[in-house]
């Protein structure tokens, strides 16, 4: 295997924090221009994960690279390729959008400084406000504002941590298609997400709970890989129902969606003879696709048992 | 590429400039400290008062004692509100504290100096606050001793006295007519330095991780030692901003000497400068707030203000106070001041105060630099 094929090639990436295990052997490869998304429940790590990974962290156990460079020894030269962007929005709030980028610009040495700054601007529809102070940006603008930062040193990888989080629809549409059609031009994108229509936007997948990686790849194959059966009920009452399928064996969760139930679970024989019991006229039953949202709320439960 | 790297410094410089251009009520309070300070100690605190409430008990009109009386009042140390002739008046006044001083001129004050027996003049004082009595007391001595010996003239010449009972002489160097000013206001450059140079770096550091730009930039190639440097020479620059506005005031409000060398003043301030830098630096790795910060600045300000000779005498400490104090940068920078300010010492005068400085400056970067870590864990 050749260091051109994957940007990030990890394994066994561990941390530790005291005596609590935050990220546990995380193994991980990403090829150049794939859009990595990450899930998982908050607190399962994904943060400390991404902080190792652009060298802000030392990893406890484990070793590979990023962008060809080791882990473990190189991150000054990790640092200068990766783009990093904090879940919080961390610029300053008392420079100006303009003065920001320039800060940037100028702690990567990036050479031709003004006319980058000013294209980046341009770009991402901020020029007219570039005199304007960072924190007086609403939630959207101030995500432009950080994601061109983090692109002005034109890194090769980029790290996204929650980055829509707070953001409205429009915004957040805008925001993946730019990442879409940087990943086009080549740039590896890996993003920590808690919106669904967001991890389906991705080419690979990975989910994280409790510090364990607990299944990846395509969003079919996740979808595929969890085996995962799910009936869609509507019809009166559905509080009162869905409080007795609870109760039933085989039946692993049942979630309202809207006025519909959805009722799954991963053995399909023991799931439709426990809804065969239930099942009466007024209620209209369909089989339906599980959803990634049904997967991962399955995979959640399942490694919360595990950790009892 | 662990090499240290100037446009990388040079980054984190003017992204200090800029936020502290923005931040408007700490800018005013780097110049506003000083200013204040020089107002409060420089105008209203005076350790050599004049003008005491006195009360005179005059049991003899005699022209001796009305002479005394009124050089008493010349000297300025004495302002005499009231002239009486009854004990319980002059007590109430003590007792009330509308009099520092009574003066008891005895009944037969005239006479007995005539006939060279040396009266006894009583001075009762109240003592409660006594560095408010000691320079009045002597300065009264001294008026009474050339007082009489003007009038015993002629005929009376005979009856001078040719000692006083104690001879007491006193030498006040370098400030021969203790004038306040003259120690305060240069003891003021160490004590405003002290305080803004600690609180602003201390804030300076925890602001950046509080609000979580910190994270932001260790993520970023920029070396810890690049932050920190970048974030001292700002405030290197304030410090001397304030630095000569205490001496424009010194020379033009106070007219405090300038005996010794400025430009000695200013090289040696660098070396303070920068060792109440690292301490506000080491003092930002501790804290875990801003909050957190200012009072950690405090809990060093305040031995810094009161043990350090600026406002008690360095030698009326006890042991374990000097102690203290001589461990504390203000006290050597006190020095050093006063020295060159007010005696003129040159370079060579002031290496015993310089040693200590530089020793506590080594000591405060090493643990400022080794606590101030790249990574987050």
């Amino acid at each position: 295997m050749n260091d051109h094929d994957f940007v990030i090639d990890v394994s066994g990436i561990a941390k530790r924090f005291g005596d609590k295990t935050v990220v546990n052997g995380i193994d991980l490869q990403v090829k150049r221009g794939e859009i990595y998304g990450f899930l998982g429940p908050n607190g399962s790590g994904k943060t400390t994960f991404i902080r190792m990974l652009c060298g802000l962290l030392t990893p406890d156990a484990g070793r590979g690279t990023c962008l060809g460079f080791d882990v473990l020894s190189q991150q000054a030269e990790i640092k200068r390729q990766v783009g990093y962007m904090t879940q919080r929005f961390s610029y300053y709030e008392d420079l100006t959008i303009a003065e920001n980028l320039d800060f940037i610009a100028r702690v990567y040495a990036v050479p031709d400084r003004k006319a980058v700054v000013d294209r980046s601007l341009e770009r991402l529809g901020l020029k007219n406000r570039r005199k304007q102070l960072a924190g007086e940006l609403s939630g959207g603008w101030k995500q432009r504002l950080a994601l061109a930062a983090c692109l002005i040193h034109s890194p090769k990888l980029l790290l996204l941590d929650e980055p829509t989080a707070g953001v409205d629809p429009k915004a957040r549409r805008d925001f993946w298609d730019e990442i879409h059609g940087l990943a086009a031009d080549g740039l590896t994108v890996l993003i920590t997400t808690h919106y669904m229509d967001e991890a389906e936007r991705c080419h690979q997948l990975a989910y994280l709970a409790y510090g364990t990686l607990l299944t990846q790849g395509t969003v079919r194959e996740v979808v595929a890989s969890a085996a995962l059966t799910t009936w869609s009920v509507a019809g009166p009452g559905l509080r009162e129902l869905a409080v007795k399928l609870r109760q039933l064996d085989g039946i692993e969760q049942v979630v309202a969606f809207g006025t519909t139930l959805h009722v799954s679970g991963r053995d399909a024989a023991q799931l439709e003879s426990a809804i065969q019991q239930l099942r009466d006229d007024r209620h209209q039953w369909t089989k339906i696709q599980a959803g990634l949202e049904d997967v991962f709320i399955s995979l959640m439960g399942e490694s919360k048992d595990n950790f009892a | 590429m662990r090499r240290f790297t100037p446009h990388r410094l040079w980054a984190v410089v003017i992204k200090e400039f800029i936020q502290m251009r923005r931040d408007r009520v700490t800018f005013g309070m780097m110049v506003g400290i000083p200013l204040m300070q020089l107002m409060l100690f420089g105008f209203a605190i005076n350790s050599d008062p004049r003008q005491l409430p006195t009360a005179v008990r005059m049991a003899d009109d005699g022209p001796f004692a009305r002479t005394l009386v009124a050089a008493m009042q010349h000297s300025e140390y004495f302002n005499i509100i009231r002239t009486t002739a009854t004990e319980a008046e002059t007590q109430q006044l003590l007792q009330l504290g509308e009099v520092q001083f009574v003066v008891n001129i005895p009944v037969d004050f005239s006479r007995q100096l005539l006939r060279g027996e040396r009266p006894a003049l009583l001075v009762e004082a109240d003592a409660t606050d006594p560095a408010a009595v000691g320079p009045a007391v002597s300065a009264l001595r001294a008026v009474a001793d050339s007082v009489l010996d003007r009038d015993l003239k002629g005929p009376l010449a005979a009856l001078r006295v040719s000692q006083s009972p104690i001879e007491l002489r006193l030498h006040a160097h370098y400030n021969p007519e203790n004038i306040t000013q003259y120690n305060v206001v240069p003891g003021l450059l160490g004590v405003v330095l002290t305080m803004t140079m600690v609180v602003i770096t201390a804030l300076a550091i925890t602001r950046e991780r509080e609000r979580g730009t910190m994270e932001n930039l260790l993520a970023t190639p920029v070396r810890p030692f690049e932050v920190m440097l970048g974030k001292i020479i700002p405030y290197i620059v304030v410090g001397y901003i304030q630095l000569s506005l205490i001496l424009l005031a010194a020379h033009f409000i106070f007219q405090v000497p300038l005996v010794g060398s400025v430009t000695l003043l200013y090289l040696v301030a660098f070396l303070f400068i920068a060792a109440n830098l690292a301490v506000g630096i080491t003092f930002s790795t501790l804290a875990k707030n801003q909050l957190q910060a200012v009072q950690m600045a405090f809990f060093f300000f305040l031995p810094s203000i009161l043990l350090s000779g600026f406002m008690f005498p360095f030698r009326g400490m006890p042991e374990w106070a000097q102690w203290v104090g001589t461990c504390l940068p203000n006290t050597h920078f006190l020095r050093i001041v006063r020295g060159i300010l007010l005696k003129g010492n040159g370079f060579t005068e002031i290496i015993p105060e310089l040693w200590p400085l530089l020793l506590f400056l080594t000591i405060a970067m090493t643990i400022g630099v080794k606590r101030y870590r790249q990574t987050l864990d």
